[in-house]
């Protein structure tokens, strides 16, 4: 019950007020109005290039944290002096609060003259670069790649230690290499475990506020491109005080979350399945 | 000399095998440091005057001092701390007294229809925040929960009771069935089964849930800025007070960051068995 009422009502609420036209600047502006806050939303060019940057800073930091992810996942798989503390400082980063990571990440690494970027680039010849501003969307997408890749790798991790070891063990007698049976064999089963970590991160990432708030406030070299869909609702509601075209917008994210997401649970429930049968 | 013949290359092949392993650990050492440089970075600056924050190159050796986290304190660092201390605890206090029984009636005496209740629970995850934000500001605006500490324990409580019902299920899935069978035969009553014998023997999987609920919570800022921003805010929200006066004081924003970080990094380092279990929902062990 108390899911119900904390999950559902503010969504069913959500709905309520974006099919009204309540501008909390605008006296009496809140009546009912049908769809056309939806076409207000649908016609404005700042929604439909904030639906392109969701899509363009989720789906890059989401793969390359997911490469990443997995050849770390490789290395720590294997036997080795410290393996305990390497695992500990990778996953730190996921445990850091997101907000003091993004501050830290525009202030010392960042930084044009005294961040750690410009010297360690220095030698490079690249000297006094406004990373957050000229370069904002890859400076967003590197500090979600270094948010995220410890979770994407703690799930590889997972299904790699889960392998089997029998077809490992065949595949060597069949005289596969490490590659191959690599290739051939652990690939295809990380398989699910890959999946499930590049969902559950979209559905994570999706909703990536703080970072963006703290390093570009959603502008960017080329006019707003860090404006990300949670950005843009913000915008409209905190600052333009446009409650129901907020709303609207928000029904919007559900909608395409929701697409995501209930590929996610098949997934899961493909998961789970299994593992009751195995147990 | 038909032995040794024989040896001498499996002996070339063993060094050869042992100077690739190292090659790849001192590899998967060298990338992990980098990874974890800038939280070693965070922490060496936190101890740095702000003259020795501002080099280049960046300076390793200094004069460590405690000033900026003396400062930190002074600036206003503690009431946000409280705050935040009192919405994870509570929020994780009722977590577990709601998730406990949901997992139990979800797994040991499972009711009808279970896995329709379970993935119900999980949809409900899955619902962006923004989306909600909206109305459930003007909810809290209306009933005067705007600024106020319970907002936010409500609100907390109800986005980790999935992942709590989720993860404590399948630590309950684990204790083995006779021995509640056993109890059951003894005559032990619902209440009794509960405290007597599944929670001892749940409660490394229940404080790691409740870890993780506590880690969630700590660093939650959507929800925390929009609802607590000008009083009470929660140490997420002070932390973006240093977006003002960053450029300026790095020192002090690394100091107050280690201070912000701290208790989720040990904390995360204690459950980080449990971790790969609470992040994937309890479908990965």
């Amino acid at each position: 019950m108390y899911m119900i009422v904390v999950t559902q009502v503010p969504f069913l609420v959500t709905i309520w007020y974006s099919l009204r036209s309540w501008n909390t600047l605008t006296p009496g502006s809140n009546k009912f109005v049908g769809f056309d806050e939806y076409k207000l939303v649908f016609a404005d060019p700042t929604f439909r290039s904030a639906i392109l940057n969701t899509v363009v800073i989720t789906a890059s930091a989401v793969i390359i944290s997911m490469i990443l992810a997995t050849t770390l996942a490789i290395l720590v798989n294997r036997r080795f002096i410290g393996r305990g503390v390497v695992r500990t400082m990778l996953i730190t980063p996921f445990l850091l609060m997101p907000v003091a990571t993004a501050l830290l990440f525009k202030t010392t690494i960042y930084d044009p003259i005294f961040g750690l970027l410009d010297w360690v680039l220095g030698p490079f010849g690249v000297h006094q670069v406004n990373w957050v501003g000229t370069h904002s969307v890859a400076a967003v997408v590197a500090v979600l790649v270094w948010e995220w890749t410890p979770f994407m790798m703690l799930i590889v991790l997972a299904g790699l230690q889960s392998e089997p070891l029998e077809s490992l063990e065949a595949a060597r007698v069949d005289g596969a290499n490490a590659v191959q049976s690599f290739g051939l064999i652990t690939l295809p089963y990380l398989r699910r475990y890959i999946e499930l970590g590049l969902l559950l991160g979209s559905i994570y990432i999706l909703q990536a506020f703080g970072e963006i708030f703290v390093l570009t406030q959603g502008g960017g070299g080329h006019g707003s491109a860090t404006t990300n869909l949670p950005y843009y609702i913000y915008e409209l509601a905190f600052n333009q005080f446009n409650v129901s075209e907020a709303a609207a917008a928000g029904v919007i994210v559900v909608i395409a979350t929701e697409i995501i997401a209930m590929t996610t649970l098949r997934l899961l429930s493909t998961l789970f399945r299994a593992s009751e049968a195995m147990g | 000399m038909a032995t040794v013949a024989a040896q001498r290359p499996r002996r070339r092949w063993l060094t050869r095998r042992r100077v690739v392993g190292t090659f790849w650990t001192t590899f998967t050492w060298l990338l992990a440091f980098v990874l974890f440089f800038p939280v070693l970075w965070m922490v060496l600056t936190s101890f740095k005057r702000e003259g020795d924050a501002y080099t280049t190159p960046p300076k390793i050796a200094f004069h460590p001092t405690l000033s900026q986290f003396s400062q930190v304190f002074n600036g206003g660092a503690g009431p946000p701390f409280e705050h935040s201390l009192f919405v994870s605890l509570v929020s994780v206090v009722f977590v577990l007294l709601l998730g406990i029984p949901a997992a139990y009636a979800l797994s040991v005496r499972a009711i009808e229809r279970w896995r329709d209740v379970l993935f119900f629970f999980l949809s409900t995850k899955m619902l962006p925040y923004v989306a909600a934000i909206v109305p459930i500001y003007i909810v809290a605006l209306h009933i005067g929960l705007l600024d106020n500490d319970w907002a936010l324990v409500i609100l907390y409580t109800g986005f980790n009771l999935p992942l709590a019902v989720w993860m404590i299920r399948s630590f309950l899935l684990e204790i083995p069935k006779e021995v509640i069978e056993a109890a059951r035969i003894d005559g032990a009553g619902l209440f009794i089964e509960l405290t007597r014998v599944i929670l001892p023997v749940a409660i490394p999987g229940i404080a790691a849930t409740a870890l993780i609920c506590v880690i969630f919570s700590w660093n939650e800022f959507f929800f925390a800025y929009f609802l607590t921003a000008t009083r009470g805010p929660t140490v997420p929200v002070f932390m973006i007070s240093f977006l003002q006066s960053e450029g300026e004081y790095w020192a002090r924003l690394a100091a107050a960051a280690t201070v912000a970080c701290l208790p989720v990094i040990l904390a995360g380092w204690l459950a980080q068995r449990q971790l790969v279990r609470g992040l994937s929902l309890g479908a990965l062990k």
